[in-house]
């Protein structure tokens, strides 16, 4: 971390635990141990685990909807209860459900009200932040005639309609089509590129890949890993895949994964291997169709780091 | 989706300007939601039909009319204050539409206190409607309903109190018992006097200790309930009706105020 981001936070969480009660009120379950994140102003951090992980309760006791038995959270220096944080802040949470007997206008209307816009403005805002989420048009429609994409988009539409300097998205990809997480991605970094901080929620590793700065990757309420990407993840190829069509070469170092008729898919282990592969394509007149160098990827680290894959290993 | 440039004003709303949205949101959701309709068409059909009690009874129509009309008020408010109170706050909850509403700059107290006056508000509309229900009938007899207008203004007062304590215990549990709830302290409530007579009938020690708590913790729902005294024409003074706003009110109020704890310390799981 750098020392920037280390002076002046946007976010930070100390030493946050939190339980539950267990079922009939026995026990308690431990949904969030001992962790510590700090996110500096204008990053796209990506917080990443599987379900039941503990990431929306993290993003709870962000928001102040739920107390830490332990730990602190700061929102630009503020516990989220002070609502001077809040109001800096945007947030959309996982599956969102909105007022269905209100119109699209009325709802954002009454957020823009919430989050202290100015009368004069809010019209002209709220037609503008519609715009914004690809719902033009829609200001007239009551929510129970949306469809679950467009509820996503204008939860999305009033997490940033008063332009916040933390945006929270908890799985803002779920519920979407490729057109939409491609508009969701653009829209994220948008917002990075206007400066502001994202912190968000996503077991879609794609979609992190493509769009954080940092990562944390929580398993089973605790933090295994965090960083940046390109420091988290090694550049070393692995292996590589190719897929041509012709004549099988021969060799131990080789590993068939799949063929039909005279397409296959070779693993081969090294460079020295791959330009024996290409010379024997070439010598027996094959068409090379594709040649994979395989990385790490963050799912490898991913399925790493929540004991899926070993040490080293990574995923076929 | 595109982003914008930055030029929107972030400051956290005023107090009031938070609670009279919310407020605003609780009406709007109120009278969108046909069970309220329901409701308010069963109380007009009861005030219409006190028209034909009155013709297979005997007595003054005129009090049969107005005691029907008064009791139905009464009831369907307290139904209205009830289900609509307790389902207001826990589709919040449920549907997890209140987690977006504190990611804002709302105080807790804040969205209790909205939820509170806009409930009222759809309250005093229903009571003014089918109060307009049961002045037509009675108009139609040439009959005059000032007289009842004290009635009616406790009656809102009474429904605070009941809205004030689903609020309450919709904060602490789950609908039903909210509910059930609700309605053992309206009972309660019309029915704390008795404790006094019952404190004279139970052995000296806990039980008596627990009648005089009772007493003093249960609304006296009946210093509120002057239905009797404006059917049958006897005189009410105004003191004693403001007497008795300033108690209901300061009750309601200290209800709220424990309602805004409770869900202040509230966990959102």
């Amino acid at each position: 971390m750098s020392g920037s981001e280390a002076a002046a936070p946007v976010v930070r969480l100390a030493g946050l635990r939190k339980s539950f009660r267990g079922h009939l009120g026995i026990g308690r379950t431990v949904a969030v141990e001992s962790v510590d994140l700090q996110i500096g102003a204008g990053q796209v951090f990506g917080l990443l685990g599987p379900n039941g992980a503990g990431k929306t309760t993290i993003m709870k006791m962000m928001l102040g909807l739920l107390r830490p038995d332990r730990g602190e959270v700061r929102l630009f220096g503020e516990p989220p209860s002070a609502p001077s944080a809040r109001a800096r802040l945007g947030y959309l949470p996982e599956n969102p459900y909105f007022y269905d007997y209100l119109r699209a206008d009325e709802f954002l209307d009454f957020y823009g009200r919430l989050q202290g816009i100015p009368k004069e403005e809010r019209r002209e805002i709220v037609r503008d932040t519609l715009r914004r989420v690809g719902l033009e048009g829609s200001e007239a429609t009551a929510l129970r005639k949306f469809s679950k994409g467009m509820i996503q988009r204008l939860g999305l539409a009033q997490a940033i309609q008063h332009d916040p300097e933390l945006v929270i998205l908890d799985e803002p990809m779920s519920g979407l089509d490729p057109i939409g997480r491609r508009e969701v991605r653009d829209l994220i970094l948008g917002l990075k590129r206007a400066g502001k901080t994202v912190f968000f929620s996503s077991h879609i590793l794609q979609d992190a890949e493509l769009i954080c700065d940092r990562v944390a990757i929580l398993d089973k309420g605790r933090l295994r890993a965090v960083g940046r990407l390109h420091e988290m993840m090694s550049e070393t190829v692995r292996w590589f895949e190719v897929s041509f069509r012709g004549q099988l070469p021969a060799g131990d170092d080789l590993e068939r994964l799949s063929s039909e008729g005279e397409d296959h898919l070779l693993r081969v282990a090294d460079i020295a291997s791959l330009t024996r592969v290409l010379d024997s394509l070439q010598r027996s007149g094959g068409q090379v169709l594709s040649i994979w160098p395989r990385k790490d990827t963050l799912e490898d680290l991913f399925l790493r780091e929540v004991g899926y894959l070993t040490a080293g290993e990574v995923r076929r | 989706m595109s982003a914008r440039p930055d030029r929107v004003r972030r400051r956290a709303p005023g107090i009031a300007s938070a609670v009279l949205a919310i407020a605003l949101n609780t009406f709007r959701e109120a009278v969108r939601d046909r069970v309220l309709y329901l409701l308010l068409a069963f109380a007009l059909i009861l005030i219409g039909v006190s028209r034909l009690l009155s013709l297979l009874t005997v007595g003054s129509e005129e009090k049969i009319i107005k005691d029907v009309g008064l009791a139905a008020i009464s009831i369907f408010g307290v139904l209205t204050a009830v289900f609509v109170g307790v389902s207001l706050v826990f589709k919040e909850i449920e549907r997890r539409t209140v987690y977006t509403l504190l990611a804002n700059p709302v105080r807790r107290w804040q969205f209790v206190s909205g939820k509170f006056a806009g409930l009222l508000a759809v309250l005093s509309l229903n009571v003014v409607l089918m109060f307009l229900g049961l002045a037509i009938i009675l108009a139609i007899r040439g009959e005059s309903t000032w007289a009842l207008l004290p009635a009616v203004l406790l009656i809102l007062v009474e429904l605070g109190i009941i809205t004030a304590f689903a609020l309450l215990f919709s904060s602490l549990t789950n609908p039903i018992l909210a509910a059930v709830w609700t309605f053992a302290v309206y009972v309660a409530g019309h029915l704390s006097w008795s404790l006094k007579l019952l404190k004279g009938k139970v052995p000296e020690g806990l039980s008596q200790w627990l009648c005089d708590l009772l007493y003093w913790l249960l609304p006296h729902l009946e210093h509120l309930n002057v239905k009797a005294e404006v059917v049958h024409g006897q005189p009410i003074s105004l003191g004693s009706v403001g007497l008795a706003v300033l108690y209901g009110t300061s009750y309601a109020l200290a209800v709220l105020v424990l309602a805004c704890v409770a869900f202040e310390r509230k966990d959102f799981n």
